[in-house]
C-alpha cells in the first residue's frame, strides 16, 4: 500500500508544479480563446488517427498473428518479411517515404489517410508479434482436448484460443496502444494538424514554449493515463 | 466397435506404429499397457484421427475415421476422450467447462447444457464446485472435470490417455474410482495406463504394446497373471516391482 501511496504522492507534487507554472506562464500569456480551440481541434485530430490506427492495425494485426502462429504458410514467409520492414525502419521515415510515394505516383489521398496508413501498418506489425506468442501461448494439449470434444477449428478459435491467448497477452497490447497515442506526434512531419503540429505552429505564434508544451503533455496523459488504469482494472477482472 | 486394421503411422523416418489390428465391442473396456515409446497414446490419438494414419483403417461403428469424406467434427462427438494433462479450460467456470461443448457442439440450449453438464458433475463428484474456476482445484478434481466434461457430449466411446499419470499419488484413488463407476455403467472404454492393478481389475482385454506392435493381447489373467511372451514378462516384472 505504501508504494501506491508514494506513487500518489509523487504525482500531486508533479501536478501541483506544474499547475504552478501554468498558472504564472497563463496570467502573462498572450493565447487567446481561439489559440486553445485550435488546439483542442489538433487533440481531436490526434484521437481520431490513434483510433483509426489502433482498430485497423489491430485487425490486421489479429489476421496476421494468426498466419503466422499457422506454420507451414507460405504466406508465412511474406507476411514476416513484410512485417519486418516495418517495425525495423523508423515511423518518422517511414511517415515521409510512404508521402513522398504518394506524391511520385500522383495519388490523390489526404494527410490524414498517408498518415492512417502507415501508423496502421506499424500498428499491425507490432500487434502481429504480440498475437501470434498469444495463439502460441495456449497449449497444444488445451487445443486438442476442445477438437476431441467435436469443436471445429473456428470454434477452438472462437472459444478457446483467442479468449486464452490475447487475455494473456493484453497488457502488451495495451502498451502497443499507448505508444501507437504517443507516435502519432509524428504525423506532424507531413503536415497533418495533429495536437503537436497545432502546438508549433502556436509557439512560433507566439513564443510560449514553455507553457505550451506542458499543456500538450498534460494532454497526452490525461488521455493515456486512464487507459493504463482501465487495462490494469480490466487485467485484474480477467485474470486466470 | 471401434476396429483398428493393419495401422500403420510414423513421425517422419520413425515408425511408431507397425501395423496394429485391435477390435473393441460395445461395452467392452480394453487396457493397453506397455513402455514409453511403444506407440499406445498414439494409437489412442489415431482413434479420434487426432493424428493421421500412414496406412490401414480405423473404423468407429464402420465409419473410417481417417475417410477424407468422413466428417471427423461429427464423429469426435461420439468419442469422448481425457488426457494425462487434463487440459481444462481455465477462462471459464467448471460448469462452462462442461457446458461449453453440447451447447456450441450439439446446438443445445444454455439450460439444457448446463443441466446435462451439472448431471455429469454430479457424476464424478463435483456437484458442489459449479462456480470454481478449474485452476483453484486439485489435479484430480481437474481430472474428474476433464472426465465430466467428455461424458457431457454423451459419447459412446470413452478414450483415456494415461489420465492417472500426471497425479500425485494420493489423488490416483479418486480417478480411478470415477473410471470404475463408468465401467459399471457399461461404458466402452480404452485406457492406456500405467496402473497393472486396476486394468487387471477393470478390464476385459489388455493389450502389451512393445515397439509399435501388440505383443500380447487377451484377458488380464492371460496377459498380466500369466503372460506367455518374455518382453511382457520382463515389463511386467519392472512395474510390478
Amino acid at each position: 500500500m505504501s508504494q501506491i501511496k508514494t506513487k500518489y504522492i509523487v504525482y500531486a507534487a508533479i501536478a501541483f508544479f506544474v499547475i504552478f507554472q501554468a498558472y504564472t506562464s497563463i496570467k502573462e500569456s498572450t493565447l487567446t480563446y481561439y489559440d486553445l480551440i485550435f488546439l483542442l481541434e489538433g487533440l481531436e485530430r490526434t484521437v481520431y488517427i490513434s483510433v483509426t490506427a489502433i482498430v485497423i492495425g489491430t485487425f490486421f494485426g489479429v489476421i496476421f498473428g494468426w498466419i503466422k502462429s499457422t506454420t507451414g504458410a507460405i504466406t508465412n514467409v511474406f507476411v514476416s518479411g513484410f512485417l519486418d520492414i516495418l517495425r525495423s525502419v523508423p515511423l518518422i521515415i517511414q511517415f515521409i517515404l510512404f508521402y513522398a510515394f504518394m506524391g511520385i505516383l500522383e495519388i490523390d489521398i489526404s494527410v490524414f489517410w498517408v498518415g492512417a496508413i502507415v501508423l496502421s501498418a506499424y500498428t499491425a506489425a507490432f500487434v502481429t508479434e504480440v498475437v501470434r506468442a498469444g495463439i502460441d501461448s495456449v497449449p497444444q494439449t488445451t487445443r486438442r482436448a476442445a477438437r476431441s470434444l467435436g469443436m471445429t477449428y473456428w470454434q477452438d478459435y472462437r472459444y478457446i484460443v483467442f479468449p486464452l491467448g490475447l487475455r494473456a497477452v493484453f497488457p502488451s497490447w495495451i502498451s502497443i496502444v499507448l505508444s501507437v497515442i504517443k507516435d502519432s506526434a509524428l504525423v506532424s512531419v507531413i503536415g497533418y494538424l495533429e495536437i503537436l503540429k497545432t502546438t508549433e505552429e502556436l509557439i512560433s505564434k507566439t513564443q510560449e514554449a514553455l507553457l505550451l508544451l506542458i499543456g500538450v503533455g498534460v494532454f497526452y496523459f490525461i488521455i493515456s493515463y486512464p487507459i493504463s488504469l482501465y487495462a490494469a482494472h480490466l487485467e485484474r477482472k480477467l485474470k486466470v | 466397435m471401434i476396429e483398428l486394421q493393419k495401422v500403420h503411422k510414423s513421425f517422419g523416418d520413425l515408425e511408431v506404429l507397425k501395423g496394429i489390428d485391435l477390435t473393441v465391442q460395445k461395452g467392452e473396456v480394453l487396457s493397453v499397457i506397455g513402455g514409453s515409446g511403444s506407440g499406445k497414446s498414439t494409437m489412442l490419438y489415431c482413434v479420434n484421427a487426432i493424428e493421421n494414419i500412414q496406412s490401414g483403417k480405423v473404423l468407429v461403428d464402420g465409419i473410417s475415421v481417417h475417410d477424407k469424406s468422413t466428417n471427423i467434427n461429427t464423429l469426435r462427438q461420439k468419442i469422448g476422450m481425457v488426457f494425462q494433462q487434463w487440459n481444462s479450460f481455465p477462462h471459464l467456470t467448471v460448469l462452462e467447462n462442461a457446458a461449453l461443448a453440447p451447447q456450441i457442439v450439439l446446438g443445445k440450449s444454455k439450460e439444457q447444457a448446463e443441466k446435462i453438464a451439472k448431471e455429469q458433475l454430479d457424476h464424478v463428484g463435483l456437484g458442489d464446485k459449479f462456480k470454481e474456476f478449474p485452476t483453484r482445484m486439485s489435479g484430480g478434481q481437474q481430472q474428474r472435470l476433464a472426465i465430466a466434461r467428455a461424458l457431457a457430449m454423451e459419447p459412446e466411446y470413452m478414450l483415456f490417455d494415461e489420465i492417472t499419470s500426471a497425479l500425485d499419488p494420493e489423488l490416483v484413488g479418486e480417478v480411478l474410482d470415477t473410471l470404475r463407476l463408468l465401467r459399471k455403467e457399461g461404458m466402452t472404454m480404452i485406457c492406456v495406463t500405467h496402473e497393472i492393478a486396476f486394468a487387471r481389475e477393470v478390464s476385459d482385454k489388455v493389450a502389451f504394446f512393445h515397439q509399435g506392435v501388440i505383443e500380447e493381447i487377451g484377458t488380464p489373467e492371460q496377459v498380466i497373471v500369466n503372460p506367455k511372451k518374455e518382453r511382457t514378462q520382463q515389463f511386467l516384472s519392472k512395474v510390478l516391482q
